[in-house]
């Protein structure tokens, strides 16, 4: 029972990183339809923007818990500052361009990133401070649950609560409510749609920032190339979800992240993500739409 | 007063670099002696350029709406369309270049070549299931190990010759193809692409973990070269030999395709691409026609294999990540989708510019990268826009026609 | 007809590649192929350098044979199918011997290349034990031990010196790391005193281990061998020690580097790995280290002294010979000795560096030291 525990909460710990970044695809998604590949490069970037800045500021000897949440911040401002970029630069002009055009331009962009993190920083791996404290109260535990995952799950909690409120309940919310159900109608009511889709990729990348800092912070380094790794899962567990559903990209990246954990447990993790794959196919042979997608009929 | 505004925007533009660029260009940190290195030059650097590239990114999109004014209909598609009378000399010119290229250049060049035309086929290949059905497939990459481990394997365990296991190989790409085809039947548009996606990685992690089947993370080496009746040859020649036969099957696949695309199944692809639902209502079979997309694109995947595993004498997994599906998907959008011309153009393009940047050494990825975004923002719809073909009825009908 | 055809093919290739090369025939050329640039440009980049110095040298005193010494280096980013473009690129410019490829996978693909031509091959680096004991490539020869002494190191020293008795194997499910932990299975069972109740691979580059780490816990594993680079062997043992699991962590030289214990940190304490013998104390090797620092700005990196040997035994190999003959240069790197910063190596039959060998380590206080 305590082993089944112990990888319960290990998978949602995966789950809740995947969510992080999930959670920007789907927003991306539901509002221009457009998978982001950058999505994950924006993680990467996050994850090194946090790191410079922890160490410039160690340096100067703040204390960690500033260090944290100032690391955070710079994290959050340049993963958003990135999204928006690139959202104009490779994205906007495309925007009435055939369906698979922007699909390169993300690709291409990924790789752009991904070189540039490795020309202008190095190709090693760097070690990433490990900015969350032992807690004192959580030894008893420790050898099921540590605090850095105790973190992540409360942090992502959060996350989803605020993200939840603000899609609900703020004016911008609404808008982006309406121009992903319909496009041209929310222009023609006089939703500015260019807003709407940089503050989505504003968000998303915010929420991917998070991770990124997180997940780093977690497993203590980083590289230019793990936000490829991630942003591949966190994307599979979007679309497993039902992609363009916020609820679904969360439920989608904890159900990758308990199967990948019990496959690994019970199982081998030599297939670890053989079995996340087949998972997804067979959902999908299932419920073609993900878990939560509604599927829509075709009016003709 | 107007060139002053130009100026301004350009510097702010220059300054949102900066700030962008900052951390991750100007600060370089070595965690491990706590020594912070401040690099102002590349502040410079990325203010300068980002200012002059937006200045000049002004000027042409200025240029480019004037020019848009004056003559809508003139479009820079028409620019690769050659006139009728053009093709023969063209085509000879280019059958004069293939035939003498090995001989002028060096055995690496020729090598390479060979590689740009395994992608050029491939890219065909998955142009049919792309771009005339318009099904994404992001995991054709699959097909293409399929074949090269189908070679490897045979040849290994029953020393099948590579003659013997082209049409195999070829086989096992079109009925892998049905096998995904059939559960991804009802799946639509992103969602095809992810379980695509996920075939692929999975084909490949299988290849990774059963050692016993598949010799695992360590590949198969010395894979015989194509025989030629059994001869003996020298690296060139072989290296020579090899090119001729990709030319050979890559203009086998052009004439192959091209036929495809004008026959029954073509159009019905076509029409199944534009509209699922008004295609069912002509009476197409929908599960026939995807089904036979799959199969027909993995088909040359699964050929390429062999030719692949033939070429280089080694294969292992590594070859066959979802970066290489990503490079053959951009040479069909890159291309044009459901154009032929462009595919190979394309194929060219990606393949042998990362060869021959390699002069910039590191940054040949970061080009590589930023030629592919430039290229979908400038001309979206592709190098070569595809033509519908129209039918009209001629009393001479230009032979040529077919022919591209 | 078609066999005039191919008569003719090879004939014109004959031409062409007696032409190409005459023009240069005056210095030597040594070919270098590794990965320059991208991921794994880190191991690369320093081992060219170590060519380079070894090189000047040889220039600075005159050259081999009177003639000197030039460099062609060749980028195969590690990629077996980029890796044979690289070697048809030097075999065709015409190089008399290679120091490379850094990594097994490229250079198994393009020995098959080097082998047609005839050009001698040293690799640095690469570590698979097929390349030597297949046969199949007298051309190739290597400065570094292979995997499979490595594994017989690690294991002993896991039964013989630490008394294990249940021993997880784990690796990275790459072709270095999956090998080696072959081996290892392979050496434990065999020795009849410990046995294997884990066996398993992680995937690179995953976000959490966590849940490799619980199994390890729960089939009481009282020790663990890694198969693998230093990344996931990071990952695995903090988590691990996060975990409150104080149990032995034995692992290979793509763990013996000086990032592993800047990464893992405190948690790196104790943990043992192999990698090759200690040469700081070799005069020779002293120098190069300086001279290298002073030379490229930077430390030393993993593999540039066996580059610099490798360079110097095949140079060595050729002085001796009197010429760049394939055979007589075979001949002579497998009865002479020569000095080089990893000691006086000479080579076996297979290739294999006599007088080359792999020793354990330990972290203790941030430092691996020779046990």
């Amino acid at each position: 029972m305590e082993y089944f525990l112990e990888l319960f909460l290990g998978g949602m710990t995966r789950g809740s990183i995947y969510a992080l970044i999930a959670l920007g695809y789907t927003m991306v998604y539901g509002i221009i339809g457009l998978i982001n590949f950058a999505h994950g490069e924006i993680y990467m970037i996050g994850a090194f923007t946090a790191l410079i800045t922890a160490s410039v500021l160690t340096i100067f000897g703040l204390n960690p818990f500033a260090i944290l949440v100032l690391a955070g911040l710079a994290a959050v401002v340049y993963s958003s500052a990135y999204g928006f970029t690139i959202e104009k630069v490779a994205y906007k002009p495309l925007r009435n361009a055939p369906r698979l055009s922007p699909l390169i331009s993300a690709i291409g962009m990924s790789i752009f990133l991904q070189n540039y993190v490795l020309l202008a920083q190095t190709s090693d791996f760097m070690p990433f401070p490990n900015l969350i404290p032992e807690f004192a109260f959580m030894e008893p535990w420790a050898h099921i649950i540590g605090s850095s995952e105790i973190v992540i799950l409360a942090v992502t909690a959060v996350a989803m609560v605020l993200l939840t409120l603000l899609i609900k309940f703020t004016r911008i919310g609404k808008a982006m409510r309406a121009t992903a159900q319909d496009r041209k109608m929310a222009m023609l009511v006089g939703v500015n749609i260019n807003r709407v889709i940089s503050v989505t990729f504003i968000i998303g990348s915010s929420l991917a920032a998070i991770g990124g800092l997180l997940i780093a912070s977690h497993i203590g380094q980083i590289n230019f190339y793990i936000g490829f790794i991630a942003g591949i899962k966190a994307f599979t567990a979007a679309v497993l979800g039902g992609i363009g559903s916020i609820p679904g990209a969360v439920l989608g990246s904890f159900v990758l992240g308990w199967t990948e954990s019990f496959a690994t447990g019970y199982i081998s993790s030599d297939y670890e993500d053989v079995f996340a794959f087949s998972l997804l196919v067979l959902i999908l042979i299932f419920r073609p739409a993900g878990i939560l997608g509604r599927s829509e009929s075709k009016k003709v | 007063m107007f060139f002053v505004n130009e100026i301004k925007k350009s510097l702010l533009i220059s300054c949102w670099f900066i700030f962008l660029t900052f951390p991750i260009m100007v600060i370089r940190i070595n965690p491990y002696e706590e020594i912070v290195d401040y690099r102002w030059n590349n502040l410079i650097l990325v203010g300068v350029g980002s200012f002059i590239l937006s200045l000049v990114g002004r000027a042409v999109q200025r240029r480019r709406e004037k020019i848009g004014q004056n003559d809508t209909d003139q479009t820079a598609g028409s620019t690769f369309r050659i006139a009728t009378k053009m093709y023969v000399p063209l085509v000879a010119l280019s059958v004069l270049v293939i035939c003498c290229f090995p001989f002028v250049f060096s055995t690496y060049q020729t090598n390479i070549m060979t590689t740009a035309l395994i992608y050029v086929v491939l890219g065909l290949g998955l142009n049919i299931v792309v771009g005339l059905a318009g099904l994404l497939d992001l995991g054709y990459v699959a097909f293409y190990a399929v074949g090269a481990y189908s070679y490897a394997l045979l040849n290994y365990h029953f020393g099948l010759g590579f003659w013997t296991v082209l049409p195999i190989g070829a086989g096992l790409g079109a009925l892998f193809g049905i096998l995904l085809g059939f559960p991804v039947l009802r799946l639509r548009g992103d969602y095809l692409a992810i379980v695509t996606l996920g075939f692929g990685e999975i084909i490949r992690l299988i290849l990774e973990n059963w050692n016993d089947f598949s010799f695992g993370p360590s590949g198969i080496a010395n894979i015989p070269r194509p025989s030629f009746f059994g001869m003996e040859m020298s690296l060139q020649a072989a290296t020579i030999y090899i090119y001729f036969l990709m030319v050979g099957l890559a203009v086998f696949t052009v004439f192959v395709v091209n036929r495809l695309q004008h026959s029954r199944i073509g159009r019905a692809w076509i029409a199944l691409r534009e509209d699922e639902i008004a295609c069912q209502a002509m009476g197409i079979d929908k599960t026939k026609t995807k089904l036979t997309a799959f199969a027909l694109g993995a088909t040359w995947a699964g050929m390429m294999g062999v030719v692949f595993a033939a070429k280089t004498t080694f294969i292992n997994p590594a070859s066959f990540t979802f970066l290489e599906s990503a490079i053959i998907l951009s040479i069909v959008v890159l291309g044009g989708m459901g154009s032929i011309l462009g595919v190979i153009i394309a194929a060219f393009i990606l393949i042998l510019l990362p060869e021959y940047l390699r002069a910039f050494s590191d940054y040949r990825m970061l080009l590589f990268g930023a030629t592919m975004v430039m290229m979908m923002v400038f001309r979206p719809q592709g190098l070569v826009a595809p033509r519908r073909r129209c039918y009209q009825f001629r009393k001479t009908d230009d032979p040529a026609a077919g022919i591209k | 007809m078609k066999i005039t055809l191919n008569l003719v093919l090879s004939a014109i290739a004959v031409v062409f590649a007696l032409s190409g090369p005459v023009n240069a025939g005056e210095t030597i050329k040594i070919g270098f192929a590794g990965s320059l640039s991208g991921d794994l440009a880190s191991y690369g980049l320093p081992a060219l350098n170590g060519v380079k110095l070894a090189v000047e040298e040889i220039n600075a005193n005159g050259g081999i044979l009177g003639r000197t010494v030039e460099i062609l280096a060749e980028d195969d980013v590690c990629k077996p199918e980029i890796a044979t473009n690289t070697a048809t690129k030097l075999v065709s410019n015409g190089v008399h011997v290679v120091v490379g490829h850094i990594c097994s996978g490229a250079t198994k693909a393009s020995l098959g290349i080097y082998k047609a031509a005839n050009v001698i091959v040293m690799s640095p680096s690469a570590t698979n034990p097929a390349l030597t004991q297949s046969g199949d490539y007298p051309i190739f020869y290597r400065t570094i031990a292979s995997d499979d002494a490595q594994a017989r190191s690690e294991v002993d020293f896991a039964v013989n010196v630490l008394k294990l008795k249940k021993i997880a194997v784990i690796h990275d499910k790459g072709d270095y790391g999956k090998g080696l932990a072959e081996y290892a299975e392979n050496f434990i069972t065999k020795s009849g005193r410990a046995e294997v109740v884990l066996f398993e691979g992680v995937t690179p580059g995953a976000v959490d281990y966590s849940a490799v780490v619980q199994k390890i816990r729960r089939k009481k594993a009282d020790g663990v061998i890694f198969g693998g680079y230093h990344p996931e062997a990071s990952k695995i043992v903090m988590q691990m020690r996060k975990k409150r699991m104080k149990i032995f962590f034995i692992s290979d030289d793509g763990v013996k580097d000086e990032t592993f214990i800047k990464v893992a940190r405190k948690y790196a304490e104790g943990v043992y790995a192999t990698g090759p013998r200690d040469v700081s104390k070799n005069p020779l090797a002293v120098s190069v280290t300086e001279k290298y620092k002073k030379s490229f700005g930077k430390e030393i990196g993993v593999f540039s002294l066996n580059a610099y040997s490798a360079a110097q035994a095949l140079l060595n190999g050729i002085a001796r010979a009197g010429t760049t003959d394939y055979v007589a240069v075979s001949k002579a790197l497998k009865n002479e000795y020569v000095e080089t910063p990893l000691g006086r190596i000479s080579f076996d039959e297979r290739g294999d560096a006599i007088g080359v060998g792999f020793s354990m380590y330990q972290v203790q206080n941030g430092e691996y030291v020779e046990l």
